[in-house]
């Protein structure tokens, strides 16, 4: 029987929550007999080679390039899992809701104190992803079947839901496990 | 003659004539979970989080009292789903984050998201535009974190006696003000005041002070909020 496929993604994220994954130590040894990484960060593979059984999402959907691959993940995903605070809420990059996104981007690129922009533009080339007009969770983009929160979701946490998705065990988290901070 | 009793859950509790369901469930070992109630206050009924249902109606416990005979349904499924689904409401009609809150670990609202099992919210995130009060030298307040439970009203007013808090606006404009109706501090507030410690989640801070005690440390970081009060 072939290994069950596991795809992950920072979106707009830190990679913090990836950074939570390898900090699972020694655990990524049995981690790497039991799963195969298809698109991740973790090998570089830039798209899906075949169909995954688990996608992993961290980060909500700030411009046009993170809805793309989200909807691209819950295409190629059997399940797909929220994994941290800015997939699960919008995290930090959602304290840019509450500005109205022409006054973000005249603060970064015209007003701040700091900025040094001589030709007076905000950056409009087509190659530079559109930025949506606010921070949206994945949930709100399309069908999430698992969240995991936590800034980010501890080594235990990750290890714990992999665990119980790959081996199709029901995701309940103990108490401990289940954190906002 | 035997103390009158309530039906809880299948299970007959005693009451004391006067006691609302909350407080005679309490005295009985079983924690209701609640956000705008707290011991030493009048009872508000505000936050809706305490709903159980009495003889067939969904009420809130901690304002309806406690009548011979009654049956008291509290922790079924639909009961459960209700509950969760209002502290859902308070996540995202307000802006809540945990990731870089000082009262993370404290908070009674997120600590009430952890016993309910709630990993992300049904709804919409609203992102509303509020504001924060960081004008007095020891105290702000913070209008994003804010549930409206009044805590801090009718502590400042009934254990302060100074009424330096009240609620202005309707609807989704509702907000607590300093009742001097200008900044913070203008007002009466002092860093001493039991209306500082009454905020349940982070609207209402002491300056300085956050991040004092470390993760894993802090209050709810091992037992879910009711344990203590209850052990169960």
């Amino acid at each position: 029987m072939s290994k069950p496929r596991v795809a992950t993604t920072s979106l707009c994220g830190c990679f913090g929550c990836h950074m939570s994954l390898l900090d699972i130590d020694e655990r990524i040894l049995q981690l790497a007999e039991i799963v195969e990484f298809d698109k991740s960060p973790i090998n570089d593979h830039k798209d899906f080679t075949q169909r995954c059984t688990v996608g992993l999402i961290e980060g909500g959907c700030a411009n046009a390039e993170n809805v793309h691959v989200l909807r691209r993940f819950r295409e190629m995903c059997d399940v797909l899992v929220s994994v941290g605070d800015c997939a699960t809420t919008g995290g930090i990059p959602a304290l840019r809701n509450l500005v109205p996104l022409e006054e973000c981007l005249q603060e970064a690129y015209l007003k701040g104190p700091s900025v040094h922009n001589p030709s007076a533009r905000i950056p409009d080339d087509p190659e530079i992803p559109l930025l949506l007009d606010k921070v949206y969770p994945a949930h709100e983009v399309v069908k999430i079947d698992y969240h995991l929160p936590g800034c980010p979701p501890s080594a235990d946490t990750l290890w714990e839901a992999l665990n119980a998705l790959l081996s199709g065990k029901p995701l309940a988290l103990p108490y401990a496990l289940l954190k906002y901070d | 003659m035997s103390e009158p009793c309530i039906i809880f859950d299948g299970r007959e509790i005693p009451f004391v004539p006067g006691q609302t369901i909350l407080q005679a469930a309490e005295d009985a070992g079983a924690w209701i979970p609640r956000l705008c109630h707290k011991p030493g206050l009048e009872p508000y009924g505000s936050c809706r989080v305490c709903v159980v249902r009495a003889n067939g109606r969904t009420v809130s416990s901690c304002t309806f009292p406690a009548s011979l005979g009654m049956v008291v349904e509290c922790d079924t499924p639909d009961l459960l789903a209700m509950r969760k689904l209002i502290v859902e409401m308070l996540f995202v009609e307000g802006n809540h984050f945990c990731m870089s809150c000082e009262k993370s670990g404290h908070c009674e609202l997120q600590a009430l998201g952890y016993r309910l099992g709630i990993t992300a919210p049904q709804l919409e995130y609203q992102f509303p535009r509020r504001q924060v009060d960081a004008s007095h030298p020891d105290v702000l307040i913070d209008h994003n974190r804010c549930i409206l439970c009044t805590r801090c009203v009718r502590t400042s007013r009934d254990l302060d006696g100074k009424d330096v808090f009240a609620v202005v606006g309707r609807g989704p404009h509702r907000r607590i003000a300093a009742s001097a109706g200008t900044r913070l501090r203008d007002s009466g507030a002092d860093v001493s005041d039991r209306a500082v410690d009454a905020c349940p989640v982070g609207a209402l801070l002491r300056k300085r002070v956050g991040f004092s005690v470390p993760v894993g440390l802090r209050p709810y970081d091992a037992v879910p909020i009711g344990s203590q009060e209850v052990a169960r």
